[in-house]
């Protein structure tokens, strides 16, 4: 395998690990006739991100025919050959990777100015194929925004928060922060941020809709989104079901995608508290009259956000429909895992849902003897990572 | 300027006096040193020099010269103390050390001789402060007779390309190395850490590349933990000179740029960590800078 990225492309190849390391510790690596893959999902199988590289990102793209290589390494080692992406900028002038399978080696060969040649030489184990099942198509609700906007919404909240919660009606989408104990939320800082349809490049949405979801992870896509300067897509459903956030340009496509928080547990916090004929979001701390009506002029009476009501039957878009490239995986085996209990004690990792995985094992299947699940196998058998030249 | 306006009779007890007009030349040099808490300070006509040792192993100097200083008076031939470098440090930098300009602190550092305190004059402002600095039972300095004759090879870069190199080091890994060769990779520094191996090859024909004398081919091996803090002496240089010598033993030197323009040395010794390549003994000429 010899891939060479040359030019500005390395910083976007390093950007996109560094943002693939916000989700998991080990980054998946695997060739394909279509481009070049690498993944990564958490510890509790609740966030997945996969950024594909076409073969023209890459100034050579030569994988031999037949080659079924996937491999998995610790992030942070392929995050240090890509550390100072200011410098990657400036004096990188190729990336080099290539493969030795013989040592179990993935080699990244950085050419830079003024002669100085920078070799990684990263170990690998060999994973199986590690892919999420997901159909951005089939999403109730979509949307289109420039990163800007989006950075400038999470930009609200601290670095420590957990989840957010994004509610959407006909013309706005309310971003809130997510507060898990019922006693909490009168002590708690409550921000909310309301995001008009016209500051979407495309806004569809066919239910009123509130998820919540991880919001350290929607921040590692923004990561690469901001710099990049590609939008950003973000397809949902109903709570329980996976929000798909994409970047794509002709020739990479970026997917992450993250578990929501089950529907029980929003539909209570929502009927709580009032009325929902309020032009306000039924929030506990929107008791002072005064601040109700500063929300009744800024929404100029737009019906609030409110998961109890039943999706509308109309579509309301305000813009044309793009027409980008989306490539879907539709998989036809899917495994559910349900987490219904809503215990406030456990850690809001183990309150998502696990996403469905398929678990692809390679057509020249060698693994026959092992049962069919949905982590990936692992087949390593060395766990030494260092070798002396 | 009121630090002049010392007594006769106290001048003349002093073995040292040393008068800067921006302590920054002193302080600044020794910054890059600093990694143990003692250094030993060696005054003779030609200047300073400051000595770091860890381990016997790793040693650094900083050396200013006379010339550097505003007035530099030596009653003996050599003058020889120790103190805590990091006490000495905060008392030069006593006034905040904030680098706004026309702001710098005035320095007169005197000494008596054995069994007297170091005793340093500072001003800044019109405001003197006068700090006495107890001195310690000097710990001679490894002598590492590296010798220019010695030396089998070496290179001058400049610390521009160096820094970067430094700075993205594995630290996972326990040592590392250099090898220096005629042939390739020429220069390279190697590091063995738990994702995997990097290297970091300089071309003899790179632009970075000042001085290329290379006449064997030496791989050697020093602790990374030793050579870490020369890190602080090559992000205020602008060129680094690397030889190695025929017993692997590594010289670090680097060519400092001070405040005022006027160039300090700051020099790192460094053992290896054991002898990959023994090679032989050559004569070589060597231009230091």
């Amino acid at each position: 395998m010899q891939c060479v990225v040359t030019g500005g492309n390395v910083k976007v190849l390093g950007k996109a690990v560094h943002s693939l390391s916000r989700i998991g510790d080990e980054l998946y690596v695997e060739p394909q006739e279509d481009g070049l893959a690498l993944r990564s999902v958490n510890s509790s199988r609740s966030a997945y991100a996969c950024f594909l590289f076409a073969p023209l990102f890459f100034s050579r793209y030569a994988i031999p025919t037949g080659l079924n290589f996937r491999c998995k390494m610790a992030i942070k080692s392929v995050q240090s050959v890509f550390k100072s992406l200011a410098t990657l900028e400036k004096t990188v002038e190729k990336c080099h990777i290539g493969l030795d399978e013989q040592k179990d080696r993935l080699t990244f060969t950085l050419h830079c100015k003024h002669g100085l040649l920078k070799t990684h030489n990263l170990s690998y184990q060999d994973s199986e194929s590690l892919e999420a099942v997901f159909d951005k198509n089939s999403c109730a609700n979509v949307f289109r925004a420039q990163p800007r906007v989006l950075v400038d919404t999470v930009v609200h909240f601290p670095t420590s928060l957990e989840e957010v919660t994004v509610t959407v009606s006909d013309e706005r989408m309310w971003v809130r922060n997510h507060v898990e104990d019922e006693a909490e939320r009168s002590k708690a800082m409550l921000t909310e941020l309301c995001l008009a349809a016209d500051e979407f490049d495309y806004f569809a949405v066919k239910a009123h809709y509130s998820i919540t979801f991880c919001l350290k992870e929607f921040r590692g896509l923004l990561l690469f989104a901001e710099s990049t300067g590609l939008p950003v897509s973000m397809y949902f459903d109903e709570p329980g079901s996976p929000v798909v956030l994409s970047v794509t340009d002709s020739v990479l496509e970026g997917n992450f995608v993250l578990a929501t928080l089950s529907d029980n547990h929003d539909l209570q916090k929502s009927n709580r508290g009032g009325d929902a004929d309020q032009p306000h979001p039924p929030d506990d701390f929107m008791s002072d009259d005064m601040d109700a009506y500063l929300i009744a002029m800024d929404t100029s009476a737009a019906p609030g956000p409110s998961t109890a009501d039943p999706p509308p039957p109309s579509l309301a878009t305000f813009r044309k429909p793009p027409a980008p490239n989306y490539r879907t995986r539709t998989h036809s085996e899917e495994e559910e895992e349900d987490d219904g209990e809503e215990d406030p004690e456990r850690p809001p990792d183990k309150k998502f849902r696990s996403l469905f995985f398929g678990s692809v094992l390679p057509p020249s299947s060698q693994m026959n003897t092992q049962p069919l699940t949905t982590q990936e196998v692992l087949a390593s058998d060395s766990e030494d990572e260092t070798e002396a030249d | 300027m009121p630090l002049s306006t010392q007594s006769q009779s106290q001048d003349e007890q002093y073995v040292l006096v040393a008068n800067l007009d921006n302590a920054r030349n002193l302080s600044n040099i020794l910054k890059a040193i600093t990694c143990k808490d003692h250094a030993v300070f060696t005054a003779t006509a030609n200047g300073l020099k400051v000595t770091v040792e860890d381990c016997k192993c790793m040693q650094a100097n900083a050396f200013i010269q006379a010339d550097i200083f505003q007035e530099f008076t030596l009653k003996e031939d050599m003058v020889i103390f120790q103190v805590n470098l990091t006490v000495l440090l905060d008392c030069l930098n006593i006034f905040g050390g904030s680098t706004a300009a026309g702001a710098s602190t005035a320095l007169r550092m005197c000494y008596m001789g054995y069994g007297h305190p170091l005793t340093l004059f500072l001003e800044e402002g019109g405001v003197v402060t006068v700090c006495k600095i107890n001195t310690q039972e000097p710990e001679e300095p490894i002598d590492f007779e590296f010798s220019s004759s010695n030396v089998t090879n070496k290179v001058i870069l400049q610390s521009e390309s160096l820094k970067e190199a430094f700075s993205e080091l594995d630290m996972t890994s326990e040592v590392l190395q250099i090898t220096m060769s005629p042939s390739q990779p020429y220069f390279r520094l190697s590091t063995f850490g738990n994702s995997g191996n990097a290297h970091y090859d300089y071309s003899k024909d790179s632009d970075m590349m000042e001085l290329f004398q290379c006449s064997t081919t030496q791989t050697n091996r020093y602790k990374m933990s030793l050579l870490k803090p020369s890190t602080k002496a090559l992000a205020i240089s602008c060129k680094v000179s690397v030889r190695t010598d025929s017993r692997g033993l590594l010289s670090l030197q680097y060519l400092v740029r001070n405040d005022d323009g006027q160039i300090c040395f700051v020099e790192y010794f460094c053992c290896p960590d054991e002898e990959v390549a023994p090679s032989e003994c050559e004569q070589v000429s060597v231009h230091l800078v």
